[in-house]
């Protein structure tokens, strides 16, 4: 019974709690860093880390924190991995960490973040605020790899940096969609990802919990 | 002067903050159904980013930088918005009722706008000085009102149309902000810095 209580807290993150297409949580960086594949990736681990970390100490604190000041810690200690990571990816990735740019600290104020420490890690204990911390992490890297995987693919015809369809200068038929990588694309493909994901889920997504 | 101008005016349309670095796009999509609620959120936006730009600055050059602690930058950065939106939040409270009621619902939620956070880091990353960096904050504010209320009015007008129920909310929301992201670009060839 235990184990199967673990399992949903993971599993709901992928699909029937999706931080992005059902939640509608952390948009910025989603929208933001996803011009091609290996960045929405690296933004997602990144997120990943931060959260997995934040949840943890939050999780085995939960006692501790004053109500009242409760989100100010909570931020204090995001804003804490945050540094960690970004300072990890300045010294190992320098050249990803040149292409997120600002958008890593912004991770500081993702509301996925502060939203599953204030809805799940600060009510919960530490094995399913773990459990919770690993679905919703792997949702939104896997959303962000989905959605930087079809700007990347029709705005250079590449996949991770891999050539999937041949450009026309180089004896193919296709033209890159420029739009794709310019920050119209981004809206459009993530409206129009969420709008099929509503369509095959028969109900239109909940309203965007933070502001 | 020119130069100040320029900033603003960057500030505003040409890198508008929502439709070119995609920030505070949650408050824009959940907050822009009524071009009225829309208005007090873009004002309480503008009138904490007014503040934070040069009180970031100043503890940046007078204590982070002097004492070679750029590494706190974020922790500092979030305690000291978080701080300014409570002192707003009180300082309105006491002195004026109608501000307060306008503004009021508005002003806790912007401690997580990423825009404020985005503002801050950014003006030290361009070394602006002090005038720059208040006139960037005030200007990216204004950017920011500006993109909510025009999709605040498009979405009024949206409720009489038929839209299918799949893209509904939060999709037909993020495309609306696609085609203004592209009408936006239109302002991309006036001079810059």
């Amino acid at each position: 019974m235990r184990q199967y209580i673990l399992f949903k807290d993971a599993l709901k993150g992928l699909w029937k709690e999706n931080p992005v297409f059902r939640q509608l949580l952390g948009m910025c960086p989603t929208l933001a860093v996803t011009n091609a594949a290996i960045f929405g990736l690296s933004m997602g681990l990144a997120t990943f880390f931060v959260l997995l970390c934040s949840s943890i100490i939050i999780s085995i604190f939960r006692r501790v924190f004053p109500h009242q000041v409760r989100i100010a810690s909570f931020v204090v200690i995001i804003a804490t991995f945050v540094t960690v990571v970004d300072l990890f990816l300045k010294g190992n990735f320098p050249e990803i960490s040149k292409a997120l740019g600002p958008y890593v600290p912004l991770i500081v104020v993702n509301c996925l973040i502060l939203g599953r420490q204030e809805v799940f890690a600060s009510k919960n204990p530490l094995h399913r605020a773990v459990a919770d911390a690993l679905g919703m992490g792997i949702g939104f890297t896997l959303a962000l790899i989905a959605l930087a995987s079809i700007r990347e693919l029709l705005g250079s015809g590449t996949i991770f940096g891999v050539q999937i369809l041949t450009l026309v200068g180089e004896g193919g038929r296709f033209r890159p969609w420029i739009i794709m990588l310019l920050p119209a694309g981004a809206f459009l493909t993530l409206g129009t990802m969420i709008g099929i994901s509503n369509f095959f889920t028969g109900r239109a997504a909940k309203k965007s919990a933070c502001h | 002067m020119n130069e100040l101008l320029l900033i603003i005016i960057s500030a505003v349309v040409i890198n508008n903050f929502v439709l070119k670095y995609f920030l505070g796009i949650c408050p824009f999509l959940g907050v822009s159904k009524q071009v009225e609620a829309s208005l007090s959120m873009g004002m309480a936006v503008t009138f904490v980013m007014t503040l934070t730009a040069p009180v970031v600055w100043l503890i940046n050059t007078f204590i982070l930088v002097k004492f070679d602690l750029r590494f706190l930058e974020y922790v500092t950065d979030i305690i000291v918005i978080a701080a300014l939106v409570q002192l707003v939040e009180m300082f309105i409270r006491k002195t004026s009722h109608g501000l307060y009621r306008t503004l009021g619902i508005y002003l806790p939620l912007i401690t997580t706008n990423c825009a404020i956070l985005f503002s801050a880091l950014f003006l030290v990353l361009r070394g602006y000085n002090l005038i720059q960096s208040t006139l960037f904050g005030f200007g990216s504010g204004v950017g920011f009102t500006l993109a909510i209320v025009i999709m605040a009015g498009i979405r009024e007008e949206l409720d009489f149309a038929d839209v299918p129920e799949a893209l509904q909310g939060a999709a037909s929301t993020l495309i609306i902000a696609g085609f203004l992201a592209l009408a936006f670009m239109g302002f991309s060839g006036m001079p810059t810095k």
